[in-house]
């Protein structure tokens, strides 16, 4: 017999496994979104220019030992801090040229030209 | 490194037998194991384990840096450990320091509990009074750093400056770490430059002048962002004073630099030492073999005597 308290949480479980599933489902049939990503390592973003189309999702992921924090210039997008192996993503939806830096280490200079 | 101008006060101390040959030959060692003591306008270094204290001063005071609390990655995984070591060789020291100046980097993170920590342990100092200004990795709350001022902040202004007095020193607390601009380096602002231009307005020549901040305030390796964009404007303020002394933090190792009545000098971390300008890929935390460790973190401290026009600044490392 299980506990009143386990069953819910079997229940709430199982009710995210469903969730999980459409989600995976509903991917395969539609466009599969443009994701990409860039690297920060030794203080540096690589490729520190990368042209992308309109709806991809870029992610930054922190190789550093030290945290870095990501910044659009004209303050379009912002991180929070990211620790060594931390990730932000963002979806760039409209076209045009997007610099960026690391608001921490501001010589940490990088551009997405989204087409 | 160059002498720019001539300064009439200090001229009578240019006599003692090391010329600028012998101070850039001192300069070359500077990281691997040698005393630094300005007095009277000219370093001279000494080796380790002598008693480095002047006979007797007016103001003592020593300058921590860089403590990253939360820091855990291989170079060095105890920051806890180092700081309290730092903290014990200062309670050790022959000439007890009146109160401590932490350059930043308190934090790693900027977590209540790193705070919290590092509080915690500079209670253990004998020196009760600690002054604080912060580094970039101080401000990474969700405020922006409002808890950094929530903690620290009291009686300063803006994002943190202040100034204060202790036995006719005049003390400037600057912040060079909010607002950075993409491909910049250290940024003061306008309104902290006009703040520190007033507060300086109506002091004697004759004060001798301390000025801390994280970010060096000369400019070391720009292409690491070791410099402040707007320290040529600070630093003019200062120009009628006849003893100034320019302490920083940020780059984790000892560089000094003398421009006329100016000493610059940058404090090494408690936590982890960062590689010389351009000798590594980047400026990332160097890791070092666990027992050399403590030969590269260190203290400064720094005496003033009235009369004389250079504050010694004495660095010792942790082991």
């Amino acid at each position: 017999m299980t506990k009143p308290k386990q069953r819910k949480l079997y229940y709430a479980l199982a009710l995210m496994g469903v969730a999980l599933l459409g989600a995976l489902c509903s991917g395969g049939y539609a466009q599969q979104p443009a994701s990409t990503e860039i690297k920060i390592d030794n203080f540096s973003f690589t490729p520190a220019t990368i042209s992308v189309t309109a709806g991809t999702t870029i992610t930054w992921i922190n190789r550093d030992d030290i945290p870095h924090k990501v910044m659009g210039s004209n303050d379009e997008f912002k991180s929070k801090v990211l620790d060594t192996d931390e990730k932000f993503s963002y979806t760039f939806s409209k076209a045009g040229t997007y610099s960026y830096f690391c608001s921490l280490h501001p010589k940490m200079t990088g551009q997405i030209v989204v087409r | 490194m160059e002498q720019k101008r001539e300064n009439p006060k200090q001229a009578d101390s240019y006599d003692d037998g090391v010329d600028r040959r012998g101070f850039l030959k001192c300069m070359a060692w500077a990281g691997t194991g040698l005393v630094w003591t300005l007095s009277g306008g000219i370093p001279v270094s000494h080796a380790f384990g002598k008693n480095l204290q002047p006979k007797s001063t007016d103001l003592t005071f020593v300058q921590i840096s860089d403590s990253h609390m939360g820091f855990n990655k291989p170079a060095n995984t105890d920051v806890i450990g180092t700081l309290e070591t730092a903290i014990d060789q200062i309670n050790g020291l022959a000439t007890p320091p009146e109160f401590l100046l932490h350059t930043g980097d308190i934090s790693h993170l900027s977590r209540p509990e790193e705070f919290d920590n590092v509080d915690q342990i500079l209670k253990s100092a004998k020196a009760k009074e600690v002054f604080y200004v912060p580094g970039e990795h101080d401000l990474l709350d969700e405020g922006n750093g409002k808890s950094y001022l929530a903690r620290y902040g009291r009686n300063t202004k803006g994002a943190g400056w202040y100034s204060f007095d202790k036995k006719g020193v005049h003390f400037i607390g600057l912040v060079n770490v909010v607002n950075l601009k993409a491909g910049g380096l250290g940024t003061l602002g306008g309104e902290q430059l006009k703040w520190m231009e007033d507060d300086v307005r109506n002091l004697k020549h004759s004060t001798p002048v301390v000025v801390f901040a994280h970010i060096p305030l000369w400019s070391i390796y720009p292409e690491w962002g070791w410099g402040t964009d707007d320290s040529a404007q600070a630093l003019g303020y200062l120009n009628k004073f006849g003893s100034v002394t320019v302490l920083n933090g940020h780059i984790h190792q000892i560089m000094q630099k003398i421009e006329g009545s100016v000493t610059f000098h940058t404090a090494r971390s408690t936590a982890f030492p960062q590689p010389e300008p351009g000798k590594a890929p980047s400026p990332g935390p160097m890791k070092v073999p666990a027992d050399q460790l403590k030969s590269v973190l260190g203290i400064t401290d720094v005496n003033y005597v009235k009369g004389k026009h250079t504050l010694a600044v004495v660095d010792s490392t942790l082991g």
